[in-house]
């Protein structure tokens, strides 16, 4: 079956492409704050807890996203503590879309947090301590010199970050499980539509991926040309 | 205005111990790198907490770990530049400088005043360019000129010239002295540079294995160091364990020979220091016999390696420099050394104590 025959056919919904990247914005911008956030406060600690906090953090990371999607839901599950609590308020992260959020961040974490990190512990103190001897806040030298000194590997990490987001299946398919227009993300589709010998389909939704990635990775090779430009228009 | 310092902080094994006060002018602290020189800035600057004791800048207590006071760096108003300078590599030089004029809220002064900086440290022309694309001097008045726009009470140096090449080096400490005589400020300048030292600085405070020896007049220091470690620091090649003999008169135990001094002796004197140019072949006072071991040629000295005829057998042969024209045809049998050219050394009054000195400067 052709492409634009697919695209026409009466069951065809865009919903998987939607709901893929509404999770993975999302979660890139919790997980750059969040992974910014705890590489700051780990590299402050002393030596002995930063280990152990470091090992949790990167946890996600070597597990199987199966394995970690079975701790979401031991958390999360509607019968557990955690779960029964936010249900008071309506919150339920189990089989519905933005539980898929909760995936995301969990297993894309670790790679921001570590990228975010190396590029901290390579930033020069004496910077942040100039800074300070001149009278500038802890926000202002946080915001405005630590981070675009270490921008390189933050934007490294958020690329990685929203790659890993977008194409999360374990732990995704685990929590949220797939539904039709209501959780179907562009992997659990793929997965889908391959075990109901849908080739055709599920060749379609890997096209749309790799257009997506695609697309990403040309961004930021571009964003990165155009700031060795600017630098050098200022040469002398 | 003034600068008190009273402070001690333990580093695993080194422990700095500084005690010292300053006024207006610039003040060395000379010792050799790990020695905690830097670490006395760090503490003085708010970025490394001492463990104990008190630093007044001006009647304002920075720090007192009695009274429990320890104030952040913003709010210390100290000017520190860095040895690598510290520029923001992500502004230009103008909005370098503009970090360290925040505080002013007036925006006409402000920009009066950042117009002012760059003339006066000649960067109007640069303003616009990244610090990458500065050459070392560059970067370092836009750094001093950052400094200076905060207005601090107090600026430090720390090694200010070790990441230029060697021939800017003397050009910037003449165009840097000239800049800080103009400011009325207290100035501590940290190097283990003597030469550097002794151009820059009235006073200079020696340091050792963490021990400050308080300050002395630039040129005092250099004429009777007092300690062993201050005079090697100042450059005295030559050193001999020694012990009274009466009061001008000292026996120096390595080379076996005995020396008259042009000041009374103390009676706790333990070594002696004679400077490798003092030695001369004509001097009339303190001759002893000499055999020459070996002789290398610099551009403009020569340096030659002799011994006394009862030297110790285990002690380094001594060091004799001298002006090319000055050079004898033969090497003379005997030399002497003008009384006032001995330099009677003592004990340091309180020793600071041994530690691996590679800790120290981190």
């Amino acid at each position: 079956m052709h492409m634009a025959e697919y695209v026409s056919t009466a069951g065809f919904s865009w919903f998987p492409l939607w709901n893929s990247l509404r999770i993975a914005l999302i979660s890139s911008i919790l997980v750059f704050f969040l992974g910014i956030f705890s590489a700051h406060l780990v590299s402050r600690l002393p030596k002995v807890v930063k280990g152990i906090v470091d090992a949790v953090l990167t946890l996600p990371m070597v597990l199987p996203p199966t394995v970690c999607g079975y701790f979401l839901i031991l958390i999360f599950g509607v019968r557990r503590p955690i779960g029964q609590w936010l249900a008071q308020y309506g919150i339920r992260f189990v089989m519905t879309w933005y539980g898929g959020i909760i995936s995301s961040v969990t297993v894309a974490l670790p790679l921001m947090y570590r990228t975010a990190r190396g590029a901290f512990e390579s930033f020069d103190s004496t910077l942040a301590q100039a800074g300070q001897t001149l009278g500038l806040s802890n926000t202002y030298i946080f915001w405005r010199i630590r981070m675009p000194a270490c921008r390189q590997g933050i934007l490294a990490g958020i690329v990685l970050a929203f790659a890993r987001a977008l194409g999360e299946y374990g732990a995704t398919s685990m929590l949220i499980g797939y539904t039709p227009g209501r959780t179907a993300t562009i992997s659990t589709t793929v997965y889908q539509l391959w075990r109901t010998n849908d080739e055709a389909g599920a060749m379609f939704w890997v096209l749309v991926n790799l257009a997506i990635s695609a697309v990403v990775l040309l961004a930021v090779n571009l964003l990165e040309d155009r700031q060795k430009k600017a630098v050098k228009q200022h040469a002398p | 205005m003034r600068l008190e310092v009273d402070i001690q902080k333990a580093l695993g094994a080194f422990s700095l111990h500084a005690s010292f006060s300053c006024e207006n002018g610039i003040t060395g602290l000379l010792g050799p790198s790990g020695c905690g020189k830097s670490l006395t800035l760090k503490c003085i600057a708010g970025i490394e907490r001492p463990d104990k004791g008190r630093i007044v800048l001006d009647g304002r207590t920075l720090f007192d770990s009695e009274k429990h006071i320890c104030l952040p760096p913003q709010a210390r108003n100290t000017g520190y530049l860095f040895q690598n300078y510290a520029l923001f590599p992500n502004m230009n030089v103008r909005q370098n400088i503009l970090c360290g004029l925040r505080k002013e809220k007036d925006r006409k002064k402000k920009e009066q005043f950042l117009e002012e900086m760059l003339r006066l440290m000649q960067l109007t022309d640069l303003q616009r360019l990244r610090p990458h694309q500065l050459s070392g001097g560059q970067q370092q008045r836009t750094a001093l000129a950052r400094i200076l726009a905060s207005r601090p009470a107090l600026l430090m140096l720390d090694e200010p010239f070790s990441a230029l090449d060697a021939h800017l080096r003397l050009k910037l400490q003449i165009e840097l002295k000239d800049l800080l005589h103009t400011l009325d400020l207290p100035v501590l300048m940290v190097t283990h540079d003597r030469d550097e030292a002794y151009h820059m600085c009235r006073s200079i405070a020696v340091m050792d294995h963490g021990f400050l020896i308080p300050p002395r007049p630039t040129k005092e220091l250099f004429s009777d160091p007092g300690s062993l470690c201050a005079s090697r620091l100042t450059g005295c090649k030559n050193h001999s364990r020694a012990r009274k003999i009466s009061e001008y008169e000292l026996e120096a135990l390595d080379w076996g020979i005995r020396l008259r001094t042009a000041k009374p002796l103390r009676d706790d004197l333990c070594m002696v220091g004679i400077r490798a140019h003092y030695f001369h072949p004509s001097c009339r006072d303190n001759r002893f016999p000499v055999t020459f071991v070996r002789e290398m040629e610099e551009p403009f000295e020569w340096v030659i390696q002799f011994r006394t005829d009862r030297q110790e057998k285990s002690s380094e042969n001594l060091w004799w420099r001298l002006p090319k024209d000055r050079r004898p045809q033969q090497f003379p049998e005997e030399l002497g050394i003008a009384p006032v050219n001995v330099l009677p050394l003592y004990p340091e009054e309180t020793g600071g104590t041994e530690a691996d000195p590679a800790f120290a400067e981190k």
